[in-house]
């Protein structure tokens, strides 16, 4: 193991930066690969975490896998990799099928979640997983197993009421926590400057006596060191912080959203510049981290895995409806009846593989 | 046996589980020195501490969103909701989060929580304080909906439903807290979640009840019994999972049923019970399945004539069996 320059300036080795770079590789191209089988028809619906993978691998980094937590939002496809997930598990929850690890193919893709790799299983009203993770954070105190608690959310998601009750609880109880705000700018269509009087989600920290962290989003060692700051914080029992880095969104919302409506192309093209994959590529060749050799490597690597994860994902089986009613609770309740149908395959309604038909017209 | 009241069976209860369960936390607004508004935690914190008793701020969407957290990393929270009426803050953490994180997971996660709150009117408490608010959440499926209407329910009802694997909301009509005493055994028993139970047998009218309501409904069958009617009162109990097979036979042995609930009439949990029985039971019936029920304003009224014509009792209740019994 190796250690170079630009690895021992935040205290890692040349073999983290590099499995940092696989995972925002990775993640890109799993998200790529999402799109295209989208507009193929394979897929009804993609949410996209492009532009916030380097942010998401670095603050990832420094928790302890399967042992502390993270409470992720629907773009933290890297955030998973990061916390154990495999592209095979993001594919398997965009085909939604049976052996989708975050629900069984039940939820739609995007609410990534994986009990054994301690990600907390997410809804769609946003933000509500900031007090599962702060609730977390109040078990781990209590119970005293020395975890740290992460959630992650948009700038966007950071303007609900739960945020608010849940800082202000984690403040007081010194929990150990962390609210990772990633600050792409656009809340869907609605601009960072009509979400915030503030310039920074960060300036609220101080209402709740807690450090409140700003840091670029594009620049992956940067977002490592300040997260690293606020775990070993959480992990020291100095409490919570509030970090936010300021991401790029480079796709739409979702596959159902056309941002050319509401983003010039000029701010669009500006994006490229900005963007945290090059950019970490390009550090790591300087820092002789990353040969050209390496580089190939990885990328033929990637290349497989996500050819690999689509053919298994394409061909898993679909869940079956007579397991539709099972995990309402713990145990089956009699009670509970079935629908007068039964559980048959055919309900005379029209099937949706492959329809697309709501994102008609809205192709970027 | 002893002789307590409500209030204190579900202290009790409380007290006794948490000093064998280290797992159990209670958390909630005033739940801490002052013991809670209605004192159900009273002596608790001194107890058990601060790190297991804990004094929420004002946030009742984190008090539900923390403990479905901390339920998910080992512990059994016990949330108390100060009022029934505060409880819609922390609507979106029950029904989106707590109701269908097991489902949503593939049985990845669960939700052990246990979820007590304080309802119904007949105490002062006009519109904020006198909320019944069960309908809301029996709607919901992943939730466990319980009522219990005597101590000793109370307490056998509040083991379950902490040692539960899901949420289970805990509703405790105030009125009872001081005026229903009852024996409750010293050595630790279960009531089972999902059981009703008959406190009155009878042959000609089933009465469908839970809470305040089966109390006044059993004040109601003794007052029809005097006039030769035979009335069967059915205690729900738990409310979601509810017990069909309690309600079905008793309506199949008596031919008649009536619902009978102090939330407001149109779609309120009975219309439910209803529904199956017309469903269910058509085939038995005498006679069309009945309602007493709030009347349908936003809430109960404080001045204490308004309060009176609002809640139903057990007077109303005996005219609608007469009117049933009529049939």
């Amino acid at each position: 193991m190796s250690t170079s320059n630009l690895a021992a300036s935040v205290g890692l080795t040349d073999e983290d930066l590099v499995g940092m770079y696989r995972v925002i590789a990775t993640a890109r191209a799993v998200d790529e690969r999402m799109w295209i089988l989208n507009r193929a028809g394979r897929i009804p619906f993609v949410i996209s975490g492009q532009g916030h993978e380097g942010a998401q691998a670095a603050i990832a980094w420094p928790l302890e896998k399967r042992k502390d937590w993270i409470a992720p939002f629907y773009r933290s496809i890297a955030t998973c990799l990061t916390f154990g997930m495999r592209a095979q598990d993001i594919l398997t929850a965009q085909y939604a099928k049976a052996i989708d690890l975050s629900s069984g193919g039940r939820q739609m893709p995007g609410h990534y979640g994986n009990v054994a790799n301690n990600l907390v299983s997410l809804s769609s009203p946003v933000a509500t997983q900031m007090l599962h993770a702060v609730g977390i954070a109040l078990a781990a105190k209590i119970r005293k197993t020395g975890q740290v608690a992460m959630t992650s959310m948009g700038e966007g998601s950071s303007n609900q009421g739960d945020v608010h009750e849940g800082l202000n609880f984690a403040a007081i109880h010194k929990l150990p926590f962390i609210l990772c705000v990633e600050n792409n700018g656009y809340a869907i269509s609605v601009p960072v400057e009509r979400q915030l009087a503030t310039p920074n989600v960060a300036d609220r920290a101080s209402g709740y006596g807690i450090p409140g962290v700003i840091v670029d989003g594009s620049d992956v060692l940067a977002c490592y060191r300040a997260a690293k700051e606020a775990v070993d914080r959480a992990r020291r029992g100095d409490g919570p912080t509030l970090l936010e880095a300021k991401v790029i969104r480079l796709t739409a919302h979702s596959s159902d959203d056309q941002q050319t409506k509401y983003r010039s192309a000029e701010e669009l093209a500006a994006l490229q510049d900005k963007d945290p994959l090059p950019r970490f590529r390009g550090e790591l060749r300087d820092a002789g981290i990353l040969t050209e050799e390496l580089e190939a490597r990885i990328a033929a690597e990637v290349k497989v895995e996500i050819d690999e994860a689509t053919d298994f994902a394409e061909n898993a089986p679909e869940p079956t409806p007579d397991t539709a009613m099972k995990w309402v609770f713990a145990e089956d309740w009699p009670g509970e009846t079935p629908p007068a149908w039964g559980f048959g395959g055919d309900h005379g309604l029209e099937g949706h593989a492959g329809d697309t038909s709501a994102a008609e017209g809205a192709v970027d | 046996m002893a002789l307590k009241t409500f209030i204190e069976a579900i202290r009790e209860t409380m007290s006794e589980v948490m000093r064998r369960d280290e797992a159990v936390i209670l958390l909630g607004e005033d739940v801490g020195l002052k013991g809670g508004v209605f004192l159900a935690t009273d002596g608790l914190f001194g107890e058990f501490g601060e790190d297991r008793v804990i004094d929420t701020p004002l946030s009742e969407s984190l008090i539900i969103g923390a403990s479905i957290g901390a339920a998910m990393n080992g512990l059994r929270p016990i949330a108390e909701i100060q009022f029934a009426d505060f409880i819609h803050p922390a609507f979106n953490q029950l029904v989106s989060e707590a109701a269908r994180m097991r489902y949503r997971s593939n049985n990845g996660f669960g939700v052990p929580m246990t979820v007590r709150a304080p309802y119904g009117g007949g105490v002062h408490g006009a519109l904020y304080h006198s909320q019944s608010v069960e309908a809301f959440f029996a709607h919901v499926p992943g939730l466990k909906v319980v009522i219990p209407s005597t101590p000793y329910d109370a307490a056998g009802l509040l083991r379950s439903a902490i040692r539960d694997d899901d949420p289970v909301l805990f509703f405790e009509h105030k009125k009872m807290y001081r005026s229903v005493r009852g024996d409750v055994p010293a050595q630790e028993y279960l009531v089972p979640l999902g059981k009703a139970a008959i406190t009155h047998p009878g042959t000609q009218i089933t009465v469908i009840a839970y809470g305040l309501m089966a109390h006044y409904a059993l004040e109601a069958a003794d007052v029809v019994a005097e006039e030769g009617i035979s009335v069967e009162v059915v205690d729900l109990r738990t409310l979601r999972p509810l017990d069909k097979e309690t309600v079905l036979s008793s309506v199949r042995k008596t031919g008649k049923c009536l619902v009978v609930y102090e939330d407001n009439k149109f779609l309120g949990y009975g219309a439910e019970i209803c529904s199956i029985v017309a469903e269910e039971a058509f085939d038995y019936l005498d006679g069309p399945v009945s309602r007493i029920a709030g009347p349908d304003v936003p809430g109960v009224p404080y001045n204490h004539v308004l309060e009176d014509w609002f809640m139903v009792n057990p007077e109303k209740i005996a005219d609608g069996i007469r009117k049933l019994a009529a049939y």
